[in-house]
Order: C-alpha cells, then sequence, then structure tokens
C-alpha cells in the first residue's frame, strides 16, 4: 500500500490510497488525544522543512506532525526568488541532500517547484508539497477530506469516502492551489465539486476541471443545498489589479455572513483553510458558529500531516506514483 | 577554369537529378556528367539553397555564456543554414550602427554563414525613443530588418513611425506581437492546461490584437510589416485576412510551435518555456495549413540559446526560449514533406527565398541555378536520427532531445565552401 514515494499532487492519490491515508490519520488523531502525544516511529530520520514563501501554519503544523512521530525536524527559511536572490532551488536541494534529509517538505513561491525538485535528480529524500505557487497543496486537501468525513462519519469514518458530499469552494478559485487540491481529491472520494466566484477569479479555460463553476453564492446556498461550504482566503492585492472593484462588493456578493449562514441546511459546515480575513470573505458570526470547522482542520491538519509523513518513510519507499 | 566541386546525381527541388558545379563562390554549370576537381556522390540528396534564418539569437555581445557569433553560425551550418540574422537583444543593445557593424564583423570573421544584425526599432528595447534606424540602415551592416523582438512595439504610434521611417530605405519591422498588460507574469499559453497546472496564463488575445492593429497600421500607411512567430489559430485568421485585402504583412512560424504543445508543460521542465508560449494541438494544426498553403510566409527558428542555470530551476525563475537552427530543416521536412501535404519547392521558399527576400538579402535565399551563389544544403531526407544533448551551439535548452526526428544535413556549402561536410562541421569557416 504504501508505495509513494513523495507527495506532490493530490491528483496523485488514488481511491484506496486516499481512505487508506485518512484512516491512518484518524489513528494519528486518537495519538493527539493522548498525554502523551508521541510515537517513536520516525526515531533517526530527519525532515527538513524547506519554507521559501512565509506560512507560520503550515511550517508548525508539519513541524509538529514530524516531532510527535520522533522525526529530526530543521526548518530552513529561503525567503525570496531563487535565481535572482542568491542560492537556486538546486543548490538549496542538493545541500538539503547532503546534510542526509529523509523527507523535505517544501513551500515555494512557483507553481511545479515540488515537481522539479522531485524529478530532477537532486535530492533523494522524500518530497512533500506543501504549496506550489497557485498550484497545488496536497495535504491540504487531505485534511479537509478528513475533517469533512469525520463531520459527516463521526467515528465510523474508517474506510469511507465522500461519495455524494456537495462541496461548494468559493472565492478565489483561479489563484488558489487549495482549490486545485481539493477538486483533484474530491473527485477521487466521490463529491460533487461546485465553485463559486467573481468570473474574474475563475479560469479562462476550465474545460479540464470536473466541477460545475457559478457566479452567484445565493443561488448556490438556495438551489444546490451544499453539505460542505469552503470559503478561500481573498487577498486584497487582487482588487488592486482589477478582479473586483471593492472589498465591500466582494463581501456583499461572495462573502458567507449571517444571514446566508442561517440558510444553510441543517447539516451543512463551513470550512475555511485560513488565516481568514474576518469580514473579507467571511464574517465573525460565521467563522465561530457551530457549523465552522476551523479549528478542526487545523488539529486534524497535524494528525494528517503525521500520516503523510509516516507513510512515506516509514514504509519502503517503491515507485514515484506522480 | 574547372568547377572546384561537382555534386554528382543531387536531386533538384523539381525532383530533377542533376550534377551541379561550383567553381569559387558560384554555381557554374548544372548538367548531367559534369566533371570538376572533386566529385561528391550526392544521389539521393535532396539540393536545397541554402537556409536563411530570419530569427536567431547569437547572444554576441554580451551573453556570450550562452552563444557566441562563432558558435551561434557553427549551429547554423550544422542545420543547413548559409545565412542568419541576429536579433538585436544584445548587451549592449544593437540599437546603434556600432553594435551592429561589430556583429556583422564577426559574423565575417567566423565564416560560417552570413550574418545579418537585425536592428532595435527603439533605443535599448524600451519602446519609447526611436533608435537611429537610419545610421544602421546605412553602415557597412547594412540592416534592413528592425525588432525589438523579445519586447514588444506596443506604443501604437511608436510603430506607426518606425513602419513609416523604414521605407526610406526598404526597410521592414518585425514584429514580437505581445500586449504587455495581457501578459504580465505570464508563464504558458493561457487555456485548460494552465488552469490545471496554476501557472499565470499568456492569452492568445495578447498576439492576435497587436497583429490586428499592426496590420491597419501597415494599410494605413502602405508600409510593409513582418510578424514574428505566430503562434495561434487566430493570428493565422488575422493575417489570411490582411493578406486577402492586400496587405503588405508576412509572418513566421517556428519550428516548436508547428510540432510542440502546451501539454509538454505539466513536466514543469523549463526547457519548454518559450516566448510565445506553446499552444494547443488546434494552434498547431492551424499553423501547419497556414505554412502550406502560403498564409505564413517563412519558418524562422527564433534560436534561443541558455546557460544550463537558466533552465534548471522552477518554472517561473527559468528564462525563456529554446534551440532551433540544428533542427528547424526536420521539422520543416515533417511537415512539409512526409506529411504528403506540400513539396520541395515549398520548404525551400519558407527556408530560404522567403526569408531572404523580406530582409532585402540579395545573395542569399537565391535558387539553384546557374549564376546562382553556391549556398547549398544538401539533405538526405530518408535518414532518421534521435537529437542528443551534444550540439554546436554553446547551449542544450534544445526540447527535442530524446525526440526521432526525420532528415539529416549532410553538406552545408557555404558560398562554395564546405562548413558542413558528411554530416561534421568544418574546423575552420571560411577565410
Amino acid at each position: 500500500m504504501s508505495n509513494l514515494k513523495n507527495l506532490l499532487s493530490a491528483g496523485d492519490l488514488d481511491r484506496d490510497f486516499a481512505i487508506h491515508l485518512l484512516d491512518v490519520a484518524e489513528g494519528m488523531a486518537d495519538v493527539n488525544d493522548r498525554e502523551i502525544k508521541k510515537l517513536p516511529t520516525l526515531r533517526g530520520k530527519t525532515v527538513v522543512n524547506l519554507f521559501f514563501e512565509d506560512s507560520t501554519r503550515t511550517r508548525i503544523s508539519f513541524e509538529l506532525a514530524a516531532k510527535r512521530l520522533s522525526a529530526d525536524v530543521i526548518n530552513f527559511s529561503a525567503k525570496g526568488s531563487s535565481v535572482s536572490k542568491g542560492e537556486s532551488l538546486k543548490d538549496t536541494a542538493q545541500t538539503l541532500e547532503a546534510m542526509g534529509a529523509d523527507a523535505v517538505v517544501i513551500r515555494h513561491h512557483a507553481s511545479g517547484a515540488a515537481n522539479v525538485l522531485a524529478h530532477s535528480g537532486w535530492i533523494n529524500g522524500a518530497i512533500v508539497n506543501a504549496g506550489d505557487g497557485t498550484h497545488e497543496h496536497p495535504t491540504q486537501a487531505l485534511l479537509d477530506a478528513f475533517t469533512m468525513r469525520k463531520r459527516i462519519h463521526g467515528t465510523a469514518s474508517a474506510g469511507k469516502g465522500l461519495d455524494g458530499v456537495k462541496v461548494a469552494i468559493t472565492g478565489d478559485v483561479l489563484h488558489s492551489r487549495v482549490a486545485r487540491s481539493n477538486l483533484l481529491l474530491l473527485n477521487t472520494l466521490g463529491a460533487e465539486v461546485h465553485f463559486v466566484a467573481p468570473p474574474t477569479l475563475l479560469p479562462a479555460n476550465p474545460s479540464n476541471w470536473n466541477a460545475k463553476l457559478h457566479y452567484s453564492l445565493d443561488d448556490v446556498i438556495d438551489l444546490e443545498k451544499p453539505d460542505v461550504l469552503m470559503m478561500l482566503r481573498v487577498q486584497t492585492e487582487r482588487m488592486n489589479a482589477s478582479f473586483f472593484p471593492s472589498e465591500r462588493e466582494y463581501s456583499r456578493i461572495w462573502g458567507l455572513n449571517g444571514e446566508r449562514l442561517l440558510r444553510l441546511k441543517d447539516t451543512a459546515i463551513v470550512m475555511h483553510p485560513g488565516p481568514m480575513n474576518r469580514g473579507l470573505e467571511i464574517d465573525a458570526v460565521s467563522a465561530d458558529s457551530p457549523k465552522s470547522t476551523v479549528l478542526e482542520q487545523v488539529a486534524n491538519g497535524v494528525s494528517v500531516r503525521m500520516a503523510v509523513l509516516f507513510t512515506l518513510l516509514s514504509g519502503e519507499r517503491a515507485t514515484d506514483v506522480s | 577554369m574547372s568547377a572546384n566541386y561537382i555534386l554528382k546525381n543531387a536531386t533538384l527541388v523539381d525532383g530533377t537529378i542533376a550534377d551541379i558545379a561550383i567553381t569559387g563562390e558560384q554555381i557554374t554549370a548544372i548538367g548531367t556528367s559534369l566533371s570538376g576537381i572533386e566529385e561528391i556522390d550526392c544521389t539521393g540528396l535532396v539540393a536545397l539553397p541554402g537556409f536563411v534564418d530570419l530569427h536567431t539569437h547569437l547572444r554576441e555581445p554580451g551573453f556570450e555564456q550562452s552563444e557566441t557569433v562563432l558558435t551561434g553560425t557553427q549551429a547554423a551550418a550544422v542545420g543547413g543554414f548559409t545565412a542568419v540574422h541576429a536579433m538585436a537583444n544584445t548587451s549592449p543593445v544593437a540599437d546603434t550602427a556600432g553594435v551592429v557593424e561589430q556583429v556583422a564583423t564577426l559574423g565575417r570573421e567566423a565564416g560560417y554563414a552570413d550574418v545579418h544584425p537585425i536592428g532595435a526599432v527603439t533605443v535599448g528595447l524600451d519602446g519609447k525613443q526611436m533608435a537611429e534606424l537610419g545610421a544602421m540602415a546605412n553602415s557597412k551592416a547594412k540592416v534592413r530588418v528592425f525588432s525589438d523582438d523579445g519586447k514588444c512595439v506596443h506604443d501604437p504610434v511608436i510603430m506607426r513611425r518606425a513602419l513609416e521611417y523604414v521605407k526610406a530605405f526598404d526597410g521592414v519591422i518585425a514584429q514580437h506581437a505581445q500586449e504587455p498588460r495581457l501578459t504580465e507574469g505570464a508563464q504558458m499559453n493561457e487555456g485548460a492546461v494552465s488552469a490545471e497546472l496554476g501557472l499565470v496564463g499568456w492569452p492568445a488575445v495578447a498576439e492576435e490584437s497587436i497583429i490586428a492593429r499592426d496590420v491597419l497600421l501597415a494599410e494605413h500607411v502602405g508600409s510593409r510589416v513582418h510578424i514574428c512567430h505566430l503562434s495561434t489559430a487566430g493570428s493565422v485568421e488575422i493575417i489570411r485576412w490582411a493578406k486577402a485585402r492586400g496587405i503588405n504583412v508576412t509572418a513566421e512560424v517556428t519550428p516548436h510551435h508547428l510540432l510542440l504543445t502546451d501539454e509538454l508543460v505539466r513536466s514543469y521542465d523549463a526547457v519548454y518555456k518559450v516566448n510565445p508560449p506553446l499552444r494547443t494541438q488546434q494552434d498547431v494544426f492551424a499553423l501547419r495549413e497556414a505554412l502550406i498553403d502560403g498564409t505564413i510566409d517563412i519558418i524562422a527558428t527564433d534560436h534561443a540559446p541558455h546557460p544550463i542555470e537558466a533552465k534548471d530551476c522552477e518554472w517561473s525563475a527559468a528564462a525563456f526560449g529554446m534551440l532551433g537552427l540544428e533542427t528547424a530543416a526536420s521539422i520543416a521536412q515533417e511537415v512539409l514533406i512526409d506529411s504528403g501535404k506540400s513539396d520541395w519547392a515549398r520548404l525551400a521558399q519558407v527556408m530560404s527565398h522567403n526569408p531572404a527576400q523580406i530582409a532585402r538579402d540579395e545573395e542569399a535565399g537565391q535558387a539553384i541555378e546557374v549564376g546562382s551563389v553556391a549556398n547549398i544544403a544538401l539533405v538526405d531526407p530518408t535518414a532518421k536520427r534521435t537529437i542528443i544533448a551534444d550540439s554546436a551551439s554553446k547551449s542544450k535548452n534544445s526540447p527535442y532531445i530524446g525526440m526521432q526526428l526525420p532528415g539529416r544535413v549532410k553538406h552545408t556549402i557555404y558560398r562554395g565552401y564546405f562548413t558542413v561536410r558528411d554530416g561534421k562541421l568544418s574546423a575552420k569557416g571560411r577565410a
């Protein structure tokens, strides 16, 4: 089962393997509920968090995950573009290889950076994509799926997919690695994906995407009645590039507020990958409501990343499935 | 005076088989049973006029780590070229008579092909102030083609003035059609694949809108205009419309846009990063059809050497551009000959006659006939070769490495001198 060398894309995972990872994460979640939150599994292994982009949340989540598995963790922060400012990705990778990294968790501003690292021959360790540009963020998709499964199936989650679950992902889909990874994994697990965004924040040609696209959040809430409403972070610099006219207009049309929250069906959940812009894509009432899974997502992130590191590093490394 | 060389039993573009006599720099006889000092068996080889590249980045001065005039023209010779036009985006930019004369001199000293510098349209390729086009035209380099290639002459007033101004010396503006605002940060073709890969898209409309504007400007001021590296089906439609309307426009396509698509970007291998970007299969089909039917006039390589470190990195940090000189004839053969849709005469037009005519190179692109300058590429069309990284170019950023391409340039004769013989580059250029 554990024949994955790298985790670069949510599309690397077939259904059985994705469910297996989520099941392993269930076991990790139990560890995280114990008094002594530690397993000896990865003792002697070295995990490097290679972050070319600031992301405290993702970094500490991976750091905690590795530490709870008893791995040694090194944080390598390398900001700035590789060619214009100092060391190249290649030199950094080869340096880490020389130091004997067993896994490299990479966050990079360039789409495809994790793929390049994995296929360049610069490094032998396992590569985990912790977000590459506007491309993918597969562990986010796993923790989102884990969270949905847990809310829907509770303690009976093991072995289950997300068949028939209707997920509406709202916001800056065009620039979102969370949206891309969720699309792939949710498709694999049998969920139905809807994207909701202003037309400027959807791709010009989404023909390869197995998702339904909408411009109206109100219509999606009232007509589609989603089981999951996931709000994406909207970066205010998009406004300056004319993707939308103002924060207020965005918030009025595509933001989740208390009034829209009430129209969701009773069992629906509200998700957000964080960090939230409260008052822009989501208001305080929604963010703090019982429907919100924001903090569960954070906790589940550690369990899912433990499962990923455990699976990549403890098993035999067979072929690269990506 | 007896001929220096007799090319025995060569196949001419019309299919006839003949001997070609070369004396000094000239073709002095075509016939049967000719004799001379040295006879070379050319049975099965197609004799084509030496190829002329209207779009070559030789990188010298300034970027000699990528290519020099010497190595670039050596790669040209290997590819069957006997003339290249060196793009202006060097450092310093070729925007003065001094720089273009230097490049021309380096070309003469190398002796592997005629080197015609292309002059920048604007000072420093900055798009703001017209460069001294007249000085470059009147220099020893006799510049006739002007381009800010790599950048678009996007200001419509500057473009209009440049189109008008070069009429004084029968020059032409070669436009790199790329609307800059629509392509800020662009990394690849905007389409279904860019949506998946999360790379910033380079929309077709950014090319097509500039071409539409420029053909209308050319019509308005009665100038000729040349469009570099067409990459989209929509651009083909605009050129077709403009030609039907009688506008004096010519267009080029690169070998890579005739063969490769944006699906290759899925690898995130930066060897496929090029500007304009690789497009879709539909675009490839439209470009091929346009080359065959005459809408597109020429194949030009856009040979763009880059050092290893400029490609051995994450996609967005990598340089745009790919090699093309040594593989262009093979791709032309695949598209025109092996497809069964055209013929060697058309290949000679798009690889030699037409680019020479657009650039007003009087001594290049001449048909294989008595009195012509002896610029000849002898191609073995039956050969198949797998492209390897080893290259006459100083750089290795060829997207074709590992691919099998048809045809091989067996001999290249440049002004009566074998720059390539039996597939091997001559150690020395023509004196």
